[in-house]
């Protein structure tokens, strides 16, 4: 490896951090012919960056070249940086090595558009058959799908690849139409369809054929920037929400916007990424896919938009005080999973253990329960706390909010006097 | 009090507990051999590990609980942590004492120790893949040190030779002085002179390594700076998903 390489690795990483995907779960690739690699079903961070963030695939772009000028992006035609491109047979080494020393779980490749859509797909295709032809490498790789790539070019990738993903990055096409002339819905929309398509076709005939190569594994993902443009939250949940039914995405990213080209006047001047709104939405993200919940219930028209105070299970508990207390000892699992404070991991708990006796408290605090947020919205064998709506909730938000603020290291200590304080207005 | 010594292996423990129910005598304390200095009035009662006592504990445990719950009780072992001998002991009496299966029922004091130990040993063996980094030697080994809190790396060990079909490696746990040779065939299991590994970085000597491997950890670490957003800086968050316990041996947090 020459310094080349490593100025190189500098630009082309840089150039790609601004997509948060780095998700390598889902595929079950195992090793064959004593290869190298494999894909576990569940997916393995290998670091954490300064941001937090995992770093389980080496997350690199092709080329930063680009013919296309959307304004979000920090490669975008105008923008005068420097630019670089990776041989396919350097990438593919790189990967290798990387992967030899367990740096990372495989690959996340993505690209400028050089040339046209066809020939940037034609070169990233490339690297992938290196890699799984001469490398005989069987670990993860997710490949990004250029927008406008032909379906063709498309098929021969998702052979070779675990998951695809097409960025929509804008959440309506009116402000796409904006801030991305070169692209369109359609360009996005259709990449999609034919690999949603393609995955659903392969599992029939993989039913048949045991045989049938696997296509596209684990499936397909895509991202939304948050904040860059006016849409709320019910807009962008609206459209997450759709594309889990309709597509069968495996995840969509939420990614706040990083003002990258401060000049571009179509876009917000913001101080700070709308990283609490981001978190927010994730939450929320979460309540759609394992919490059982519908995106009517998180965001409607009389609340279009999170509440950035409390998180989104939290707020429906509050506007919705009529559903509460809920019997720990007798409620479905999908309504234990509605009390704030419950997660998954205790609500399984709490079910598989109440057929040998009724809960108190005490169980629930050892199982995982975060007893002071859900005992305003549950009933025990024994306990007989103030519920949400003896409280009211406009009430139980205050009090919630207050202790929020106080310094983190206070609220561990004096647990104690708090519940006193918090029902102090009771007496 | 009655105080039980063994020898520390996992079949010395359910010796222990064979020995416990013939003579009708439980232990009011267990101490692994390594870890027992003798106090003055100590009257210990040493037990001799006799695989075939060991087994019939076992068959009997299978009869009894789940595939799962039995992969429980060896990993609470593996924990090392000073209860967890008496705790395994409690929930084996537990299980031979109920009728009915006792296994889900997380009200239990017992039943859930166990639980949350074993999650903590499982999240720790979790971890090896994630947080092992190995460095190419000069004679193509790949070689990584590590240094789990619980003695987790029998429980790994197959993730790597399924992984890493086509290379040589070495695993080595250099805080118990013992770790794993694959050799592209077999997995043995080996302790070595260790004086050639820098406690420090877990790193061989630098003329043990490979000509290139220096340029490579350069790579690794210039992509682990590239790839961060500085806009989004969130220290805590970063050593809360990455204990500083494991910083000390990779690469690029050095």
């Amino acid at each position: 490896m020459n310094t080349n390489t490593l100025d190189k690795l500098k630009i082309l990483a840089n150039a790609a951090k601004y997509d948060v995907s780095c998700s390598s779960s889902g595929s079950n690739r195992p090793n064959t012919n004593k290869g190298i690699g494999d894909a576990a079903p569940w997916g393995i961070c290998h670091s954490f960056t300064e941001d937090g963030r995992c770093v389980s695939l080496l997350k690199i772009m092709l080329t930063n070249v680009c013919m296309y000028d959307c304004a979000y992006c920090i490669n975008r035609r105008s923008n005068d940086i420097p630019r670089t491109t990776f041989t396919a047979i350097e990438l593919a080494d790189l990967t290798i090595e990387f992967y030899r020393r367990n740096y990372i779980e495989g690959l996340f490749l993505s690209s400028g558009v050089l040339q046209n859509p066809d020939y940037t797909m034609g070169q990233m295709i490339e690297v992938v058959r290196l890699l799984r032809k001469q490398h005989r490498y069987n670990g993860y790789i997710h490949m990004k799908s250029i927008p406008g790539a032909s379906p063709e070019l498309i098929t021969q990738a998702g052979l070779l690849v675990d998951r695809m993903s097409v960025n929509i990055e804008i959440p309506t096409e009116n402000s796409l139409k904006l801030l991305a002339p070169d692209k369109s819905y359609s360009s996005i929309m259709l990449p999609m369809q034919s690999i949603n398509r393609g995955i659903l076709e392969n599992k029939e005939d993989r039913n048949k054929y045991k045989t049938t190569p696997r296509f596209v594994p684990a499936g397909q993902s895509t991202q939304l920037i948050v904040g860059a443009t006016p849409e709320n939250d019910r807009q962008i949940l609206s459209l997450a929400s759709t594309l889990y039914q309709s597509q069968h995405l495996k995840r969509v990213y939420y990614s706040g916007y990083i003002p990258v080209n401060n000049y571009d006047k179509r876009l917000p001047a913001l101080a700070s990424p709308p990283l609490v709104r981001e978190n927010r939405l994730y939450q929320a993200d979460w309540l759609m896919r394992f919490y059982f919940f519908n995106v009517d219930e998180i965001v409607n028209d009389a609340h279009p938009d999170l509440d950035l105070e409390l998180d989104p299970k939290l707020g429906f508990a509050l506007r919705n005080p009529h559903l509460y207390p809920i019997d720990i000892n007798k409620a479905d699992y999908e309504m234990i999973l509605r009390v704030p404070g419950i997660g998954v991991k205790s609500a399984r708990l709490i079910v598989a253990s109440r057929r040998y006796g009724r809960l108190n408290a005490e169980h629930l605090t050892k199982m995982g329960v975060v007893m002071k947020r859900s005992r305003y919205f549950i009933t025990t064998n024994e306990l007989s706390s103030p519920t949400v709506n003896e409280v009211q909730p406009e009430y139980l938000r205050s009090m919630i909010l207050n202790e929020k603020k106080k310094p983190r290291k206070k609220r561990g200590q004096d647990g104690q006097l708090e519940l006193f304080t918090d029902l102090h207005f009771l007496a | 009090m009655n105080l039980f010594i063994y020898d520390g292996s996992f079949e010395g423990l359910l010796s222990l507990i064979f020995e416990a129910y013939d003579r009708k005598v439980f232990p009011d304390k267990i101490i692994r051999k390594q870890q027992y200095t003798k106090a003055i009035f100590d009257e210990p009662l040493e037990i001799v590990t006799n695989n075939a006592q060991g087994e019939r504990v076992w068959r009997g445990l299978q009869k009894k609980l789940s595939h799962e719950s039995l992969s429980m009780v060896y990993r609470v072992f593996l924990s090392e942590l000073p209860e967890a001998d008496m705790l395994i002991l409690k929930y084996v009496k537990l299980v031979f004492d109920s009728k009915q299966r006792i296994e889900t029922n997380f009200a239990n004091e017992t039943v859930l120790q166990m639980t949350q130990i074993w999650q903590k040993v499982s999240r720790e063996a979790h971890r090896v893949p994630m947080f092992l980094r190995f460095a190419l030697t000069a004679d193509g080994i790949y070689y990584a040190s590590y240094e789990p809190k619980y003695d987790v790396l029998s429980l790994i060990i197959d993730h790597f030779k399924s992984r890493f079909a086509d290379q040589k490696w070495i695993i080595f746990d250099i805080k118990r002085r013992y770790g794993y040779h694959f050799d592209g065939l077999e997995i043995q299991r080996i302790t070595f002179e260790d004086d050639c590994i820098d406690k420090k970085t877990g790193l061989p000597d630098a003329e043990i390594l490979a000509t290139d491997e220096k340029a490579y950890t350069a790579l690794w670490k210039t992509y682990f700076k590239a790839i961060n957003i500085e806009e989004r800086k969130n220290l805590r968050l970063q050593k809360q998903l990455m204990p500083k316990r494991f910083w000390k041996l990779l690469p690029e947090m050095n």
